[in-house]
């Protein structure tokens, strides 16, 4: 199981997100932003960070990169792709998922370990949850606040294509307290807390949190067994 | 030398943290009468030679794919700017944008 990782100027997660993978058991495979080729990887993470310096919105630069115009195409076909953070407005921006990422309502960024509640678990990346399911993992964002408008909020909600909401505080405004969405067929995820960053013992969110930090390696293991069901089919 | 400008702004129905914080400032500078900014986009495309309807056109093109996200955004202006009345002047005159949008 080769899992992609790009990397485009300002990424900051890119290795997290290269680990997480291998610690769920896949290969991980570097992919370089300017290289229209995705060198036949069998699922994509979009990390985190600030490509492009998110000088015009976040995400906006990215889009246009070369290895989105294939990576489009591949999320169309039903390779299974994660945005993360930085890595969901770059999905949005794409136009694979619907809304927009915009500033926080507090105007602060905000770092912090977050409690969420996983909603949606027949997609590539969140079948090794429990519907339901509450789990800690770091947030750091300073344009975190989903929106969408209400005809898409509704489509999102009816659809059961929340993949995971906010629990307790809402920590930048995001609409409906949404902290990640998929698209209708569950391979393309997008998401703006951290898992990456809660796949390793000590690394992830503090222990007085209540968990083990390691909340967010089912979104890593998910795409292994997604990937393992699709061959074995 | 041609010059586009292109405004971009939030949409109304969207909340915009970075207006709000400059409507907080003003009263405390003792600017009282302004009841709310909101924050927008200029962009300002140069080219060689004329502004013509095909440039002008490539820009709205360019204003509605890369430098707007619709889902959040409005295009508000894509026009010529007068080559004498240039964002450099600061002219107060209200005629300087020679917006043909």
């Amino acid at each position: 199981m080769r899992i992609g990782v790009v990397t485009f100027p300002g990424s900051l997660d890119d290795k997290d997100a290269a680990r997480a993978a291998r610690l769920a058991g896949a290969e991980s495979v570097s992919l370089w932003h300017g290289d229209a080729d995705l060198h036949g990887v069998d699922a994509i993470v979009i990390p985190g960070g600030f490509s492009y310096g998110d000088y015009l919105r976040c995400g906006a630069i990215a889009r246009f990169a070369p290895v989105m115009e294939p990576l489009v195409d591949a999320a169309r076909g039903g390779l299974p792709v994660l945005g993360i953070c930085n890595g969901f407005q770059v999905l949005c921006e794409a136009h694979l998922l619907p809304g927009a990422l915009v500033r926080n309502d507090h105007r602060k960024f905000v770092c912090r370990d977050q409690a969420l509640a996983i909603e949606r678990v027949d997609t590539a990346w969140t079948s090794a949850y429990q519907r339901g399911q509450q789990i800690v993992v770091p947030l750091k964002n300073g344009e975190g606040g989903f929106v969408a408008d209400d005809r898409t909020l509704d489509e999102l909600e009816g659809e059961g294509r929340v993949v995971a909401r906010y629990l307790g505080d809402n920590p930048n405004g995001s609409y409906r307290a949404i902290a990640g969405i998929s698209n209708a067929a569950g391979n393309v995820v997008g998401l703006m807390p951290h898992p990456e960053h809660a796949t390793e013992p000590g690394y992830g969110p503090d222990p007085r949190s209540g968990t083990a930090g390691l909340d967010g390696l089912g979104f890593f293991t998910s795409a292994v067994a997604t990937l393992e069901g699709l061959v074995r089919a | 030398m041609g010059r586009v400008v292109v405004d971009v702004m939030l949409k109304p129905e969207i909340l915009d943290p970075q207006g709000q914080a400059v409507a907080g400032a003003l009263p405390r500078l003792g600017f009282t009468g302004f009841t709310s900014v909101r924050q927008g986009k200029r962009f300002e495309l140069e080219v060689d030679g004329e502004v013509t309807p095909e440039v002008l056109a490539a820009a709205r093109e360019a204003a509605a794919t890369l430098l707007s996200n619709p889902v959040i955004e409005d295009v508000v202006r894509v026009a010529a700017a007068d080559e004498h009345h240039s964002a450099d002047h600061h002219d107060d005159d209200p005629d300087a944008s020679g917006a043909v949008a």
